[in-house]
């Protein structure tokens, strides 16, 4: 593997951690529990479909196979897809969709500050202009963990749900193979073996706001870094395709 | 009835130095989720440099069955307003 292959999937895993999280908000579209929260999870979806056109383009000049950006994202199947598994976790309630907002969000902010120092300039200008939106992103996140946390039993009890329905997705986070060395020897990809103790501490801080029990470490499920996926990624990639499947010459 | 959680009143600046204009209301239950939720309504597209949110129970308004008394006490007495003065030629910023 050359260090141009090992940087073209670095930035197509980040892209579609972004794509995959950022379609998951985007389907609360109108779906929101109130007309201010609406926009606010929809214009997050926005912020991750914008830097994932980023990351695409810059995988698919890396790739060098004429792919444009809308290739890797509506022709590529599931098995190619490097997304965690926590983005694809489905909606469920607003209680899983602000626990799996704020679980990636703590771990993409320390992400992105390590990758805004990355020996490769055009990566670390995306990481840059993406922290500020993910400062946001987590900000958000967190104080609706706190409300939910300390509001009504109901609100408690499902927010504390939802923490240990996607706890055994947070294991995956802090996985590194062969592409996350070999880039680590060039300055370019973090070290998540640091990040995940940063990661831990700010969790543990936000469940102490919350009141919230942070789950044991048991069982972490694994697969995406080889496209391994649950069954939910399927069902996605089947309504986000399907318009380019069915119509492959169509232009927008 | 609102039922949406308290009701919030939005200032927007839009740019550094300028006044504060209302640009409408927003719903949230605490301070943090007002600013947040009026920066997601009403700032998306670039429109401000700051942003002020104030509970709208806490704004204290005139009333409509006041207007008589409040106001039109000022519009029958023409020496009131500054309408006699020449401006002298050149002169800014009066």
């Amino acid at each position: 593997m050359t260090k141009t292959d090992a940087l073209f999937h670095y930035c197509l895993r980040l892209g579609d951690d972004a794509v995959i999280l950022g379609h998951r908000l985007a389907e609360l579209c109108s779906r929101g529990p109130f007309l201010e929260e609406d926009l606010a999870l929809t214009n997050i979806a926005l912020d991750y479909t914008g830097r994932a056109e980023l990351f695409f383009q810059y995988a698919a000049e890396l790739e060098g196979k004429g792919h444009s950006a809308d290739d890797l994202v509506y022709r590529r199947p599931e098995r190619r897809y490097y997304n965690h598994l926590l983005c694809e976790r489905p909606n469920v309630d607003f209680g899983h969709t602000i626990v799996r907002q704020f679980l990636f969000s703590v771990y993409d902010r320390y992400l992105l500050e390590e990758l805004g120092a990355a020996k490769d300039t055009r990566l670390a200008e995306i990481a840059v202009k993406a922290l500020k939106e993910t400062r946001y992103h987590l900000s958000h996140a967190a104080d609706w963990m706190v409300r939910l946390g300390r509001g009504t039993e109901e609100s408690h009890r499902r927010v504390q749900q939802a923490l240990n329905d996607l706890w055994t997705y947070t294991g995956e986070l802090f996985e590194m193979d062969d592409v996350d060395l070999l880039l680590l020897e060039h300055g370019i990809a973090a070290d998540l073996h640091t990040l995940r103790a940063l990661w831990q501490a700010e969790v543990k801080q936000t469940l102490d706001r919350a009141g919230l029990q942070r789950p044991a470490d048991g069982y972490m499920q694994t697969g995406s870094r080889k496209g391994i996926h649950s069954e939910h990624l399927g069902h996605l990639l089947a309504e986000m395709q399907y318009l380019v499947r069915t119509y492959p010459q169509a232009a927008w | 009835m609102d039922t949406q959680l308290d009701l919030w009143e939005v200032f927007v600046q839009s740019k550094p130095g300028q006044p504060y204009k209302h640009a409408g209301s927003v719903h949230a239950s605490d301070k943090l989720m007002a600013l947040q939720n009026a920066r997601d309504v009403y700032t998306r597209r670039g429109e401000a440099s700051g942003l002020w949110v104030v509970r709208a129970a806490d704004i204290v308004a005139s009333n409509l069955a006041d207007h008589d008394m409040f106001f039109d006490p000022a519009n029958d007495k023409i020496y009131r307003h500054p309408t006699f003065y020449q401006v002298p030629e050149g002169a800014k910023n009066i």
